[in-house]
């Protein structure tokens, strides 16, 4: 499968990238050239493979059912979570109008 | 008084407990070497000299209240700039994340704090840690200290842990911290003649690394030799419930545990690596590696690990997929960067500040892995990757079933000149062929100084080990490290 200018222009949308038109026509011949290099994957035999999901066999845990058990994870530091954000009033993230 | 930036994590910490020196005088001789270096070589993104000097002031305080000193007590380091430092910049290498001040501090650096160990700076590295040159980091190349022979040309120092191993073989920081995702840690390793292991996937925990590919990213140290590697992922290692992939197992006593002694073990050569064209440097190196490795009393055996051909492809599909999922969090509302056009919506910020933010490799990998997870794509490219990247980690069991552990090289040449490869996005990636299958079967791997290549410069054997036996794999590094001797350093042109 090799991709176009179209195709390269709607996935930078879904990944909320912005390119220029020059951009697009830099990127269509690189991300065909690493597309055709990982089709060889095509020939290989996986009838009744698993994908991994896990590399190193591990289980899944579940934390204590405790607010905030491990105060590095938990709440209460609203101020720390707004310390680096570009624009913050009010302890809410600011952000653009967003309603149309 | 012998000069103690030549000195490695075991000789500072021996040395800081018997009081042959100070931690002091040893952070003050290595924050010297930093600042002297740092025009030349852009090793680091920000120098902290004053948190050396504290880590150092109190390890000296323990030391005269007779209060037992840690594992890496008076070891200054240097911390890839991907580890979340509370209050210090982590940037990842990105201008996204350029001021970026955590609140927090990574579960694997406040370790090595507690240890004793203390901070020189952020080391450069590759933009959030995808290269294998360090040339795309947008804080500027890092140059490599070794350059062949009666040529000033700049050569890459690896990556994507280049400010590490540059700092590391630079003999301006005794070890460092690397993360390996395709083999970032391993191929910086073997471009600059120092050790580095990247241990079981979950023995390091990834809270507060800046992410990558999680199936894949790992920690774990850089240093002169491997008896500093063992003492360092001893610090660095252990379970950490803030991190669900975290192994909760014991963290073993590597470096008590060294043995050169391989008699009984079994090394495998796997015959797919050797790949038509090899460098005869190379090739030559991984004979001179099974010699050794004989010489130590180990049986060789032949293996195959027969999907290897496809675990670069593989690797170049499930790495960009994850990374396109995991970088979506930089979108110029919680931290970092923001680029808010005239009368833009949130829409358009987001695009805005995400196409000023990263770099050329980072958006393109974004966007292929956009692609192969997008509807109608995601099982012909990644359900098919995940499935390989299955009969890849049933090579290595079928292996191991063979050999105890598995010799080759660690990259396919030396250190390349800096633009030599940086042309094509393909040729780049080929340069991770021997790093990424252990890598998608998330065993421990290490790389060695293995000699030279005909430019004087530094090869690396790779020791590839079983899940969870990062003893035999440190214990066969170690077999080389003795018989290879290795004593090649760079001039000091800085």
């Amino acid at each position: 499968m090799s991709v176009d200018t179209a195709t390269v222009a709607k996935i930078a949308s879904l990944a909320r990238i912005k390119v220029s038109e020059a951009e697009l026509e830099a990127m269509v011949p690189e991300l065909n050239g690493i597309l055709a290099w990982v089709e060889q994957l095509g020939e290989v035999n996986v009838d009744g493979i698993e994908p991994m999901t896990a590399v190193i066999p591990n289980k899944q845990r579940l934390r204590d059912d405790v607010v905030n058990a491990d105060p590095l994870t938990g709440g209460d530091i609203r101020d720390k979570v707004l310390a680096n954000a570009p624009a913050a009033e009010h302890g809410f993230f600011g952000v653009p109008k967003v309603i149309e | 008084m012998t000069d103690l930036t030549d000195l490695g994590v075991a000789a500072i910490r021996d040395g800081v407990a018997k009081g042959d020196f100070s931690a002091t005088e040893v952070a003050s001789a290595f924050n010297a070497a930093v600042a002297e270096a740092q025009d030349a070589l852009n090793a680091f993104i920000v120098t902290t000299p004053e948190k050396a000097l504290a880590a150092a002031a109190a390890v000296d305080a323990d030391r005269a209240a007779g209060k037992p000193l840690g594992k890496m007590a008076g070891v200054p380091i240097g911390m890839k700039d991907l580890f979340a430092t509370q209050d210090v910049q982590t940037t990842a290498a990105s201008k996204i994340l350029e001021g970026f001040k955590p609140k927090y501090e990574s579960t694997v650096s406040a370790r090595l704090w507690q240890a004793g160990a203390g901070m020189l700076g952020k080391l450069n590295l590759d933009q959030f840690a995808m290269g294998s040159s360090n040339e795309t980091s947008a804080f500027g190349n890092v140059i490599s200290p070794w350059r062949r022979p009666n040529d000033t040309a700049p050569l890459a120092p690896g990556g994507s842990s280049g400010g590490s191993s540059a700092a590391v073989a630079a003999r301006i920081a005794p070890a460092a911290t690397g993360t390996d995702t395709g083999g970032s840690i391993r191929q910086p390793a073997a471009f600059t003649g120092i050790s580095g292991i990247k241990p079981t996937y979950g023995r390091c925990s990834r809270w507060g690394i800046v992410a990558f590919a999680s199936s894949l990213d790992q920690a774990g140290p850089m240093a002169r030799d491997v008896r500093d590697c063992a003492i360092m992922l001893e610090a660095m290692a252990g379970f950490d419930p803030k991190d669900s992939t975290s192994l909760d197992m014991p963290v073993p006593d590597w470096e008590a545990a060294l043995n050169d002694d391989l008699r009984g073990k079994k090394v495998g050569i796997p015959r797919e690596y050797r790949l038509d064209g090899m460098d005869p440097d190379v090739a030559a190196s991984w004979e001179q590696g099974i010699a050794w490795l004989k010489d130590a009393g180990a049986e060789i055996v032949e293996v195959s690990l027969p999907h290897t051909k496809y675990a670069l492809p593989t690797y170049y599909i499930i790495a960009p997929a994850e990374a396109s999922s995991n970088l979506a969090r930089y979108d110029g509302v919680r931290y970092g960067l923001r680029d808010l056009p005239d009368g833009a919506g949130l829409q358009d910020m987001y695009a805005a500040t995400r196409a000023a933010g990263f770099g050329a490799e980072v958006k393109r990998r974004i966007l292929i892995g956009t692609y192969v997870l997008s509807a109608g794509f995601y099982d012909a490219y990644y359900t098919q990757a995940q499935k390989v990247r299955t009969l890849i980690s049933h090579d290595f069991t079928n292996a191991f079933t063979q050999c105890d552990v598995i010799l080759a090289p660690t990259a396919p040449s030396a250190a390349f000149a800096l633009g030599e490869k940086s042309a094509d996005p393909l040729e780049m990636y080929l340069n991770d062929v021997f790093s990424v299958p252990a890598s998608l079967a998330g065993l421990p791997a290490m790389s060695v100084p293995g000699g030279v290549d005909r430019n004087g410069l530094p090869l690396g054997l790779q020791v590839i080990g079983r899940a969870f036996d990062e003893q035999g794999v440190l214990n066969a590094g170690l077999a080389i490290e003795k018989r290879a001797a290795f004593s090649a350093r760079p001039a000091k042109w800085w």
